[in-house]
């Protein structure tokens, strides 16, 4: 549009606040008041996240928070994948069928208990998940993506040609969780556990060469990095996330089936990091806290709940790309005004 | 023999149910994963004004067409034109406006078996022993048609070199005057428009069911995959090898390895020839 020649334009000008500039350095030690502006985000997300279940008014509430804790750590690691390491894995749900197989047999066949098969389950599940998706190691961009979105497809209509682990039946009558409160403090500290270490491990050196890997990998590559070295350190971070999130939600319903490889697993992550803002790790968690229990009170509608969703997603990626967090962390950091042009 | 003739209208079947795709994808690079849902949706738009209606077929068909093409024109003018050039975004966006698509048709209804296209011509015919029925016969003659329709198009009509043009270099293209956008927009409503014509010459064979829109996407999808971005001969090839491939295994494997084949298809040449078989556009970019 032509500006106006008789109207002065105008431009928002942002700058930091003050306080924000004095808590990035040892000056964040001087007074309550710049401790209190590090600390309470990151208190309210702790404290919130292990006081929500109590708020719960009933078991159904408190196994949708169990739900949304898992789609929490799907949503980390396809936000930590893609936006640091580069690749865009549209397919979570193979994390999640991988972790809940591994769990699900080791518990029917061996008759392990579930201290033994979860952590089994997440890292000999993150392990597989990396040795099938390290052929797609060269690949990027679009290529990775529709790769990873067949994966889960190929390995649920596997599994039903074949006839194994219980074909279309699934695997019925696996060891469940003791109480639901053993549940959601099983997962819940996992859950900021995976948060906050993924905050800290992008910082680190290692976090870098990530980002240079997503950004320009021919420069990492002349720099004598192996790029698929730490592609696969990566995607085995990501995986063992999703493996734990597939072994816990298997003995969250004592059940496993061809549903753990259902796009669901695939599309919600994704859905919570573009609400909750890409590329901010503490985005995706949020979104899927918010996007979870929205579509379970819409459960009634039946699937227009995933129409919902699926315009609510159109609309964030089109319209609002930065998401909420982003939105969220720049009003907190920087005060705006507008300045004539 | 058998094995032949219905190998060759399977191929010609997928490369109906990829053309669109491929027009879209291959020739504009806009990834279309809305193209399952346009396809069904084509199919139950033309099932309402024929059935619910009474319109009679051929103006039904050209109905829905007519509105299949304006629906995708406005997701791309809508929607898509935002994000363009942002490839996991136009993937994600298209793909959740398909889910949605689906997902509505669904809820409104549109479940069960009893949505039934009407074959145009009734009856079988024998073709060296094998008995074909005639709507299978039309399908391949369409296909035919339809491909070598838009070869010609896309090689010697100027809106189709521009569609090429804009694949091939955006700059170069908007400097010789074609205006990218309403390129893309033909393009999208040229190929919602091809989906609908898949899904009406194919429908009559079997039921309409919102499930069928999942493997028509996983079809284009490995059908361009495998071809190469931008290679009509690609294509082509690609649907023969995956057509024969399908009927095969049905024929010793059992039916429910049909979609392994196209999934693996796609995973495979991933991995080894991200370019596809005869592509040669974009050689290197994709690959580290």
């Amino acid at each position: 549009m032509a500006p106006d020649p008789g109207q002065r334009e105008r431009r928002r000008e942002r700058l930091d606040r003050g306080l924000k500039v004095r808590t990035e350095g040892i000056y964040a030690l001087s007074s309550w008041k710049e401790i209190s502006y590090l600390l309470a985000p990151r208190l309210i997300l702790i404290l919130g996240l292990i006081l929500l279940p109590l708020f719960m008014p009933n078991l159904y509430w408190q196994r949708v928070i169990c739900i949304t804790g898992i789609f929490g750590l799907l949503a980390l690691a396809f936000d930590f994948l893609a936006n640091y390491v580069g690749l865009i894995s549209l397919g979570s749900a193979l994390f999640i069928g991988i972790g809940g197989y591994i769990a699900g047999i080791l518990n029917s066949t061996l008759g392990l208990p579930i201290v033994v098969t979860i952590p089994v389950a997440t890292f000999g599940g993150a392990f597989l998940s990396t040795v099938l998706l390290s052929p797609c190691f060269p690949l990027r961009g679009i290529y990775f993506a529709i790769v990873t979105l067949m994966y889960p497809l190929a390995a649920s209509r596997i599994i039903e040609a074949l006839d194994i682990f219980g074909g279309t039946e699934g695997m019925p009558g696996l060891d469940t969780m003791p109480n639901i409160w053993s549940a959601l403090y099983s997962i819940i500290p996992v859950l900021l556990f995976s948060l906050f270490a993924l905050r800290r491990l992008v910082t680190e050196d290692i976090g870098l060469v990530f980002r240079g890997i997503k950004d320009n990998d021919q420069a990492v590559r002349a720099s004598g990095i192996s790029i698929a070295r730490y592609k696969a350190c990566g995607t085995f971070i990501a995986a063992a996330i999703g493996c734990f999130a597939g072994a816990y939600l298997v003995h969250l319903y004592g059940w496993a089936g061809i549903s753990l490889f259902a796009l669901d697993f695939s599309i919600m992550p994704i859905a919570a990091s573009v609400i909750g803002g890409m590329g901010t790790l503490v985005g995706p968690v949020l979104g899927a806290f918010i996007l979870i229990p929205l579509t379970e009170l819409l459960r009634e509608f039946g699937s227009l709940r995933i129409v919902l969703y699926s315009l609510l997603l159109v609309g964030f990626i089109v319209f609002k790309p930065e998401g909420l967090m982003t939105y969220a962390q720049r009003k907190y950091h920087q005060f705006e005004h507008w300045v004539e042009v | 023999m058998g094995v032949l003739i219905y190998g060759i209208i399977n191929s010609i079947v997928f490369a109906l149910i990829a053309i669109g795709f491929a027009l879209v994808y291959g020739i504009s690079r806009q990834p279309n994963f809305a193209h399952g849902a346009l396809y069904i949706l084509a199919g139950f738009l033309t099932w309402t004004f024929l059935v619910k209606l009474g319109i009679n077929y051929a103006a039904s068909i050209i109905l829905s067409l007519i509105i299949i093409a304006g629906v995708g024109a406005a997701i791309y003018r809508f929607l898509l034109i935002r994000i363009k050039g942002m490839e996991a975004s136009e993937i994600i966006a298209s793909f959740a406006i398909g889910l949605a698509i689906m997902e509505g048709l669904r809820f409104f209804g549109f479940r069960g078996k009893t949505y039934i296209l009407p074959a145009f011509v009734e009856g079988t015919v024998t073709v060296a022993n094998v008995p074909v029925d005639f709507q299978r016969l039309i399908i391949a003659g369409i296909g035919v048609v339809l491909i070598s329709a838009l070869w010609l198009f896309t090689h010697y009509t100027k809106l189709g070199l521009a569609l090429r043009a804009i694949a091939q270099d955006e700059r170069a293209a908007l400097m010789l005057g074609i205006d990218s956008d309403f390129t893309s927009l033909i393009a999208m409503a040229l190929g919602s428009a091809l989906a609908g014509l898949a899904a009406i010459a194919l429908l009559p064979l079997g039921n309409i069911t919102v499930e069928t829109g999942y493997d028509i996407l996983i079809n284009a999808i490995a059908v361009c995959i495998i071809g190469g971005l931008g290679s009509w001969g690609g294509a082509v090839l690609a649907s023969f090898i995956l057509g024969f491939a399908q009927i095969l295994t049905v024929y010793f494997l059992g039916a429910q390895w049909q979609m392994v084949v196209a999934l693996l298809a796609i995973i495979i040449i991933l991995i080894t020839r991200p370019s596809g078989l005869l592509a040669r556009q974009k050689e290197l970019e994709e690959r580290v």
